[in-house]
Formats: structure tokens, sequence, C-alpha cells
């Protein structure tokens, strides 16, 4: 008697052994291949190659120029370790410029960070008009920095521009302004320039903070009879501070490193008022053309980044701990 | 009969036999390099005196501050050679990196110009090939200018030849001096008349002013303020380009004239923030008396503007010019030296001196060349051309360090001389010097 065995389903017949063309490649791939590890290596290679290439390569070049004599015209001529850092911090200009760069990046900073949290609680709400604000305020970002700062050179400019004729036109001075004439005016001129092309750009970064609060915090609070000033205290700062801990971040790395600007519209002028670092940097490699001495002072700069970086992400780590 | 060591054996030889073409390759290659690594370079001129015209393709670098010099040259060379120029220019602030950059990575172009300045940096660097001989088997070498010759010689050999030249002279407004009841064609002699000329303008009032200078620009006072000590028979450097005369009487009482001048109100606004970007842009607005202008800046003034043009005055008398420009020399890794002659013999050639150089109202680079059928139309050129041999071309290697940058100890030195009490020129010449000595 023939017994006709039971129709099963596709689901339940067990499953056949694959096609060698159709096995999927666990199957067929061998042991080692199949390995987490090697597989996040894969994964991983691509960014470390180009990391190693692009970034751990250059570092090792710019450690070696740093600790020899290179002239940038004719080469590597041999270690003369420790003379290129002796010789950076024996400069008349190195002191100063440091000195000039921290007074700028905190007065940029208190000044950008500031105005930016204000733009930016000005448009948090989706009010009418709210769009155009935002748009407006952020405009200036999308412009390049040595841009801007050719466009402020030319406004600055007592023989070219029209600032200092306007200004006369109007009454306000009778002799023409000096904008970049005088350490102060050109220190508050290039603070002026960087306040308009970067609180757009900032103000966006912490308008997206302000419109992850959510709103049942606020009303929560005004139901407990919280003013605004005790809302901006205990709930939009403290909640706000991944954001300002980004912004403050990027503010006080842009302007330690600060360089096109002032590069363009003063030149480190007048009198060496407005040197800073990088321009130190530039003018070791270019003007007095030796490899050695810019190459050590770019390491003393990164080190001086790197451990600025660590301290404040230890400072908001613990304040945000605490 | 087929091979005994089989496969093995037959990869074994191809690898050996690469490795052989290799070595041979890199020895031809190693012979000819030649010692020092000039390449190619430019031999010292066992070619033709004319160098080779074969449809070579060439590169070739200027910097923007000489730009359209360098074009009319090239175009008018590419319009009549088979070899062809390909002309890069490059922002002049960004020159000197863009040069040093070419060379670490032995990417230079197979001719390239530079401020004649920065010269010395390039031959002691070994940047460019020697061409003594090619130099001196030209028939007019001896025409040539020689501060640009001199600027290029680096231990006895000759590396460039003049390219553009740019000479410092005064440009005075014959309307405003008409008006100022001064006589249009007597243009100062000595500083002092340049001093007295210029406060009459100014007297005009109603936005004239006397003159005008780039304050904040260590090139533009080089260019300018020097001349009137060269004028005087002195220098503003030892023969080494080591140590700065900076602080003499002379140089303090052409300092004191220009201290005069911002004191008094006498130069234009703007002269005090003057970084030498738009220096050259106030006297053809016609509001400014007499002031030093480069040469090559002649054939760009409005066409309505009644200018004279006369040379920087001394103290007392005398009177001398920077020669500035470029010179122009052949990089020493260029493979094609005989055809970049070509083009630098045929640029200091009659034709191109006087049918493009001088027909474009610029400086001739040769002296038997100042009187020519260009310069005859219009005699502010002869006045000019003949101030070549007059002027003098500054010898340092730590020139572009020392004295144009914008950061550097002349600057310093200029600025508290000018717009300060000038009670510092002694210890700030100290400065310079020992830049120079770096």
């Amino acid at each position: 008697m023939h017994v006709k065995a039971p129709d099963r389903t596709a689901a339940e017949r067990p499953p056949s052994r694959p096609d060698r063309r159709t096995r999927p490649l666990r199957a067929t791939a061998p042991r080692w291949w199949r390995s987490r590890k090697v597989k996040g290596l894969g994964y991983a290679a691509p960014t470390a190659v180009f990391v190693a290439v692009f970034f751990v390569l250059p570092l090792l070049l710019v450690g070696q120029m740093s600790l020899s004599d290179w002239p940038l015209l004719s080469g590597d001529r041999g270690v003369n370790a420790p003379e290129n850092y002796t010789d950076v911090t024996e400069s008349t200009l190195f002191w100063p410029a440091v000195r000039f760069t921290l007074l700028y990046t905190v007065i940029v900073t208190v000044v950008l960070l500031g105005l930016a949290l204000l733009l930016a609680l000005l448009v948090q709400e989706s009010r009418p008009g709210a769009g155009f604000f935002r748009t407006v305020y952020f405009l200036p970002s999308a412009l390049g920095l040595a841009s801007a700062s050719l466009l402020f050179w030319g406004l600055y400019s007592p023989t070219t521009g029209p600032l200092s004729r306007v200004l006369e036109e109007l009454g306000l001075v009778d002799d023409p302004v000096s904008f970049l004439g005088t350490p102060t005016s050109a220190l508050l001129s290039t603070v002026f320039l960087i306040v308009w092309k970067f609180a757009g750009f900032y103000m966006l970064i912490l308008l997206v903070g302000l419109q992850r609060i959510p709103h049942e915090v606020y009303e929560a609070a005004r139901m407990d009879g919280a003013s605004r000033g005790q809302i901006f205290r205990s709930i939009t700062l403290p909640l706000l501070r991944p954001s300002l801990a980004l912004t403050l971040l990027l503010c006080v790395t842009g302007s330690l490193l600060a360089f096109d600007q002032f590069f363009i519209l003063t030149k480190g002028g007048p009198d060496n008022s407005t040197v800073t670092v990088v321009q130190l940097i530039y003018r070791e490699a270019f003007q007095r053309l030796n490899l050695g001495t810019a190459a050590a002072l770019s390491i003393i700069v990164l080190a001086v980044l790197l451990l600025l970086n660590v301290l404040q992400f230890r400072g908001l780590r613990h304040a945000d701990e605490s | 009969m087929g091979s005994t060591a089989g496969p093995l054996g037959r990869l074994r030889r191809l690898v050996t036999g690469s490795i052989a073409l290799l070595a041979a390759a890199s020895l031809v290659t190693a012979c000819g390099s030649g010692e020092d690594g000039s390449g190619g370079g430019g031999g010292s001129g066992a070619a033709d005196a004319k160098g080779a015209d074969d449809g070579t393709k060439l590169t070739m670098w200027t910097r923007a501050a000489t730009r359209p010099q360098s074009e009319a040259l090239v175009k008018a060379y590419n319009a009549s050679h088979k070899n062809k120029i390909d002309l890069t220019v490059i922002p002049t602030d960004d020159y000197q990196a863009k040069v040093g950059a070419a060379a670490g990575s032995r990417d230079l172009p197979d001719l390239f110009a530079s401020d004649v300045v920065f010269v010395p940096n390039y031959t002691s660097s070994a940047l460019f090939a020697d061409i003594t001989e090619r130099v001196e088997a030209l028939p007019f070498a001896e025409h040539l200018a020689q501060s640009h010759i001199k600027a290029g010689t680096y231990e006895g050999k000759k590396y460039v030849v003049p390219h553009t030249l740019d000479l410092s002279v005064l440009f005075y407004n014959k309307e405003l001096y008409r008006r100022a009841e001064l006589d249009p064609e007597k243009p100062p002699t000595t500083l002092r008349e340049w001093d007295q000329q210029a406060r009459a303008v100014d007297a005009l009032g109603g936005g004239v002013n006397g003159t005008f200078f780039g304050g904040n620009c260590g090139g533009c006072g080089v260019f300018t303020w020097w001349p009137s000590i060269w004028a005087a028979g002195e220098d503003v450097l030892n023969k080494e380009g080591t140590e700065a005369q900076l602080s003499s009487g002379t140089a303090k009482k052409v300092y004191d004239t220009y201290r005069g001048w911002v004191k008094d109100d006498i130069a234009a606004p703007g002269a005090r923030d003057e970084t030498g970007t738009t220096w050259t842009g106030v006297f053809p607005k016609g509001k400014v008396g007499v002031m030093p202008m480069p040469s090559t800046t002649l054939g760009l003034m409005p066409k309505d503007l009644d200018l004279g043009v006369a040379p920087i005055p001394g103290p007392d008398g005398g009177k001398s010019t920077f020669v500035g420009g470029d010179a122009v020399g052949i990089s020493a890794t260029s493979k094609s030296a005989d055809q970049a002659w070509n083009f630098l013999a045929w640029s200091l050639g009659d034709e191109a001196q006087v049918d493009v150089v001088a027909a474009h109202k610029d400086v001739v680079a040769r002296t038997d060349l100042a009187s020519n059928k260009y310069s005859k139309a219009d005699p502010r050129l002869v006045t000019i051309n003949e101030l070549v041999a007059h002027g003098r071309t500054p010898y340092a290697l730590k020139f572009g360090q020392t004295f144009n940058d914008p950061n550097g100890p002349w600057l310093t030195l200029m600025r508290d001389a000018v717009f300060g009490d000038g009670g510092s020129v002694d210890k700030d010449n100290e400065a310079v010097s020992a830049s120079l000595a770096d």
C-alpha cells in the first residue's frame, strides 16, 4: 500500500543543503573571516588608513621637522633639537602673540556666544517672521572667512572704503576714521567681523539645543510660578549645556587658531599689536623661510589645544555629574 | 629543450631581469642629474647662444605685481615662436611660499621670475640654473641692468637676467601745481623743495593733499625712502647685506621730513594704515600733489591726468631710484633649459625690449635702449630709463624677513621714526642689523 507522505509546507520542510553557488557567505567563508574582530577591522580600515595618511604621517613629519634644521628652500639639514623650540620661545613676538591670542579668544568667546544665545532665544518660537530672521542671522555664515575679511577690509579702508566717508557725511565724525589704525580699533574691528560672520552659525547650534528641551518642563515650571529669569537659569541653561559645550569648544579652538581675518585685515599690525600665534607659524615658514621653527611652534600650539580641550571636557563632565 | 628550473626559475629570471633594467635606468638618470642635483638645469652655456625653438611647451611663473609686463612678453613670444610658454600668475603675497613649496617637492616650472630682492634667497639655495656663459655670450651683456645682474650673481656665477624693471620715481600733478602757483616744469630737485611743493599744494584745501606714502608697508618704505638716502651718496646696508646703516644723519633727515608731513596733515588720510595694497591707487584720483610711485604705473594713469615725472631727490640734491621689478631665471630642475633660454635671450633682444616693453611705457632692461622710438615720444620715459644707471638694488640674504615682513624690524623703525618721535631710530637700526645677520 502506498502511503502518501503528509504534505508539508515549505516552512516545515527541513532546510535542504544549499547550492554551492547560492550558499550564503557565512557558510563558506573561513573561520577567521567570520570573526567579529576581523569584520570590525575591515569596516574601520578605510578610515584608519585615511587618518594615518592624512593626519598621523603629517604629524610625525611635523614632529621630525620641529627637531631638525629645515630651511624651506633647501630641505632637511639634520637634527638640531631643541634649538627650534628655544628659538621660537625666545622670539620677541612669541609672548605678545600668546597674550594677544588669549585676549582675542576671551573677547570673541564671550561676545559671540552671548549674542548667539540671545539670537537663538529671540527666534526659537515659531512666530510669524521667525524663519526670516533665522535666515538673515545665518546668512553671513555662508560666506567664506577670507571673503568676509576682504569685504570688511574694503569697508574699513580709509582710502577706498565707504564706511568712514558715510560717518563723515552723517556728521558723526569730523576726520576720517582709522578702523585698523590703532591696536584697540584693529582688535575691535576684527572682533566685529567675526561676530557678524559666526553669530548666526552658533545661533543655529543653540537653537537646535533649545528646541530639544521638552515644552512640558517649561509648562510645569510656569505652573509652579517660576519667573522668566528662574526658568532661564534653572531650566534653559542646564538643559542647553551639551549645545553650549559644543559651541564653547568650537569657539575657543577657532579663536586660538585665528589667522585669516588678521592676515587679511591687519597683517599683525599696527605695530605688531595683532599678531596671533598661527600668524607666527606662517611668518616662520614663509617670511623667515624656516620650516623647523614653524613646525616647533605648530607642535606647541597642538599640545596647548589638546590640553585645553581635555580641560574643557573634564570641566563640563564634572558640571554634568554634579 | 625546456627550462630545467621550471616555472619558478622563469619567475626568478623575470624578477632579476626587471631589477637589472631598473638599476640601469636609475644609473642613467643618476648620471644625467649631476652631482649637485641640478637636473637638466641651464648648463652654463654649451648650447647655442639663442637656445632652442623646437615647439617645446614651457611653464613659467610670475607674481601678480608685474603681471602686465610678463603677459605682454609671453604673448609676443608665443605669437612668434614654436615654443609655447604657459604663464601662471601667482598672488604677490603668496609667491615666496609657492616657490618654497615647489622647491621642496622639486616641482618648479621651467622659468620663474622673482622680485629681484628675493633672488639671493633662491640663488643661494640652488633653485636657479647657472647661466653665466649664456649671459656673457649676449652681444649686449654689458648693457643689461647691472643692479639686477649683481643681485642674481652668487659665488661668481650668474643665475638670472632682468625681466621687468620697476623704478621708484616722483609723480607730480601738474594741474595742482598750476593751481598752487608752482612751476609745473620744475619738479623738486631736493627733499626740501619736495617738502615745500607738497605743502604748497596741500594749502589748496578742498580734499587736496600734498603727498602720500604707505606708512604701514615695509616694502613701500625701502622702495621710496631709500633713494633719498642713496641720492646723498650714502648706502643703507653694508656690502654683504648683513648690517644696516639706517640711522645715519641723512636717513634721519629723510624720516624727519616724512614725520613733518604726518604731523601737519600734509600726507593724505590713510597713510598711517596703508599696508601697500592701495598706495598706488591714491595719486590717479588727482587729489595728491607729489608722491613717489612705481614707474610701471605710468602707463596705467588716467589719460586726462596731467602728470610729470622726476627722480627722487636726496635732502640736499642728487637723484636715485630703487631698481626693483623682477629678475627671471631657469629653474635648476628644468629639463628644457635650451628652450627656456631661447625665451630669455629673445626677451632681452631689441625687438622685445622696444616693441613690447617700451611700447607699453615700461622701463627697458638695457641701458643702450634707454632712448628709443617710444621714449622719444614721451620725455617722461627717457627720465625713467636714464635713472636705471643711477639706481641701486640692495643685496641681503635676509631681505624679506627684515624689510618686507609686516612684522619685521624695518617696519617698526619706519613707524617709530615717522609716527613716533623718532627717538628710537638707533635702537631700531640695531634690530634691523640683528635680523640681517640672523
